[in-house]
């Protein structure tokens, strides 16, 4: 294995949970629900796989358990937002800070410990392909589960009947109502999504990628998906390509940081969020004002009977 | 079951009054059934997060200092919001607003500066502030970028920078490596009220802000028309309203009272420059402002009833044992159950069975 592979596979490892939140919250915008709570929902994935995962000696347990509180997280946005029609920026706000406060309260007795290595399953053939082969194909489960979602979402999106119902409902949720489809029900099915998927995200970090759990490990990588989303102009493939380079942004600093680039490790540490910022700035240079923004993205319907 | 809401015709204003306070209730209770899933007792963490401090002189002076920030940030978060503008990068704003002025405290460390140091630096800590708020303000009117990420990856930038000084190029020589700058000298110090034992002067700052504030919204063109944009987005833009300008101002307006906050909280009750000059008070801000109603007086009040959250989590954490982060979840629990009791003043809810059978 060369370096150059070495670290395209640490790439791909980064990249991975920003890539299923994104995909995640990408569903819900697509629906029409902003939910600015993925940082939170992540947060208690990440506590709730790894005090699972710790407590029954199983990572799968805890995958199930950090999706399942994720999607609680969400459910309880959904019944703020969509039940209430509450604010959903300051409602998605309100579960980030109730999200990271809450899991470093149930993560308070697993500081220090870890989880054992989960082994990967190199495909046959694929993984022997050069350069990208072992960064693609010898990875763990989760990184096929995310290629996974990211296909299985963009075909939802543009070829099933119920994608395009998603997409009209976000677009447009007063026409859409008047045809009849139901805007609330869909909506919460997507938050709902978007929670699960936050919360895997969650599950990666604290199973996969680090192996421990430690209080705010999320650092903000909640914050980056949402911006993805929008840096991939709620597109899936899109979102692909965007975590592939916050992940090279994020591994790169820690490649720099270890070889002693003669800056400060904070300037380092600050570049993904200084290049996130530009991103944003550039996207909207180039592509003019807020397009591909879903049309009632972050208005609350509430149905006239 | 199925839950439908029906606008109301007229909104009682004595609900709109009550809400917050209902809000609190409820958060209150689940915090309360929170501690208990942990295996606590609710009763005895009511006791110390609440009963203890009120009936504590010392601690209902801490609470008027953890106030101070709280209310100096929401008051400024108040004209963001009441313009639909989601500033939620005050926190950095706090920081870089602390930076500024303490550039000033320890750049003129040792050579007895004179009266107008302090001034100067409270100064220093509005532009510092409002230079960074007005990055998000500038990115949303040039190129269209949503305030509210640009505002919050602002954050942990400042975050960061502040780190930095406080481990580099600003860390006291003779302090055993400690990440820390020397401690200001009393010149750089902002005074304590007389008669009022460890309770800094910017305390009156933050009742400034919010009379200031009350006659802006109450007596201005200003005031007004923030009101109006607010609740009427499309009505401002027949009165003439440039929402250019209007973005600008109110970031200005709510970085720089951030930043004064700030450096009120260095130079008043730290007295040096450490790596974590907040326990999110930028965040708490939010829930601040909303709790109030964004109304001024309504802000002072909430202001007070979150730094008691402060001073009990700090009782909690040494009495009980129970982490800091308990305070921030129902901080959080807080704003959720506002935003929705605001919606429960606008809407009745419904609650109808399924199969078109009216309940």
């Amino acid at each position: 294995m060369t370096t150059f592979e070495a670290i395209l596979f640490t790439i791909v490892t980064a990249s991975t949970p920003l890539l299923i939140a994104a995909i995640g919250e990408l569903v819900a915008e697509r629906a029409g629900v902003l939910n600015l709570g993925v940082e939170g929902m992540m947060a208690m994935g990440a506590v709730c796989a790894f005090a699972a995962a710790f407590s029954f000696d199983s990572t799968l347990i805890g995958i199930l358990m950090g999706m399942a509180a994720g999607g609680l997280m969400a459910a309880l946005f959904a019944l703020a937002v969509l039940g209430f029609a509450a604010n959903q920026v300051g409602a998605g706000l309100a579960l980030t800070i109730f999200g990271l406060g809450l899991s470093g309260l149930i993560g308070a007795p697993f500081v220090g410990q870890t989880r054992p290595r989960v082994e990967e399953w190199p495909i046959p053939v694929l993984s022997d392909l050069p350069l990208v082969g072992h960064a693609l194909f010898s990875q763990d489960p989760l990184v096929y589960v995310a290629f996974g979602l990211v296909l299985g979402v963009a075909y939802f999106l543009a070829r099933t009947r119920s994608g395009l119902r998603l997409r009209s409902i976000g677009e447009n949720h007063a026409s859409a109502h008047a045809l009849g489809l139901p805007v609330l029900k869909m909506r919460v099915y997507a938050v709902i999504f978007g929670g699960l998927c936050a919360g895997l995200a969650g599950a990666y970090l604290s199973l996969v990628y680090t192996r421990f759990w430690s209080p705010n490990m999320t650092a903000g990588r909640g914050w980056i998906a949402v911006a993805l989303v929008v840096f991939a102009a709620w597109r899936p493939t899109w979102a692909l390509v965007g975590a592939l380079v916050f992940g090279a942004a994020t591994v790169l600093q820690l490649h720099a940081q270890a070889a002693q680039v003669a800056l400060p490790s904070q300037l380092l540490a600050a570049a993904p969020y200084l290049a996130t910022i530009l991103a944003l700035v550039l996207l909207s240079i180039r592509r003019g004002r807020a397009v591909g923004a879903p049309g009632s993205l972050g208005t609350p319907f509430v149905p006239d009977r | 079951m199925r839950m439908e809401l029906i606008p109301r015709q007229d909104p009682s204003p004595v609900a709109r009054a009550l809400a917050p306070l209902a809000a609190l209730l409820v958060a209150f209770l689940v915090a309360g059934l929170v501690v208990a899933l942990i295996g606590r007792s609710p009763v005895s963490a009511f006791e110390v997060y609440i009963l203890q401090p009120l009936t504590d002189p010392w601690s209902l002076r801490a609470m008027l200092v953890k106030a101070t920030p709280l209310i100096l940030i929401a008051i400024g978060l108040s004209y963001c919001f009441r313009a639909g503008l989601w500033n939620i990068g005050a926190e950095g704003q706090f920081i870089m607003g602390g930076v500024a002025g303490a550039a000033l405290a320890l750049g003129t460390h040792g050579t007895d500066p004179g009266p107008w140091l302090l001034p100067a630096m409270m100064l220093a800590g509005i532009v510092g502030g409002a230079a960074w708020g007005a990055v998000p303000a500038f990115l949303k009117t040039r190129f269209g970028v949503s305030e509210i990420l640009t505002s919050l990856f602002l954050v942990y930038i400042a975050e960061l920078f502040l780190d930095w000084l406080a481990r580099g190029p600003w860390r006291d020589p003779g302090g055993f490596n400690f990440p820390q700058s020397v401690v200001f000298e009393s010149a750089a110090r902002l005074p304590e009220i007389p008669g009022l034992d460890r309770v800094h002067v910017g305390v009156v700052f933050a009742v400034i802000a919010v009379l200031v504030t009350a006659i802006v919204l109450g007596r201005t063109l200003f005031g007004y028309r923030l009101k109006l944009t607010g609740d009427a987005p499309r009505a401002a833009r027949f009165a003439g309203f440039e929402a250019k300008r209007t973005t600008l101002i109110v970031f200005l307006i709510s970085g720089g009272l951030a930043g004064l906050a700030g450096i009120a909280e260095v130079s008043g009750q730290i007295g040096r420059v450490i790596p974590d000059i907040s326990p999110g008070y930028g965040f708490t801000a939010i829930t601040v402002a909303f709790l109030g109603r964004l109304n001024p007086f309504g802000i002072l009040a909430a202001g007070l009833v979150l730094a008691l959250t402060f001073i009990g989590g700090e009782n909690a954490q040494i009495l009980l044992r129970l982490p800091f982060d308990l305070t921030v979840a129902f901080q959080g629990l807080v704003l959720l159950c506002v935003l929705t009791a605001d919606a429960l003043v606008s809407y009745r809810v419904r609650l109808v069975k399924p199969a078109g059978a009216r309940a």
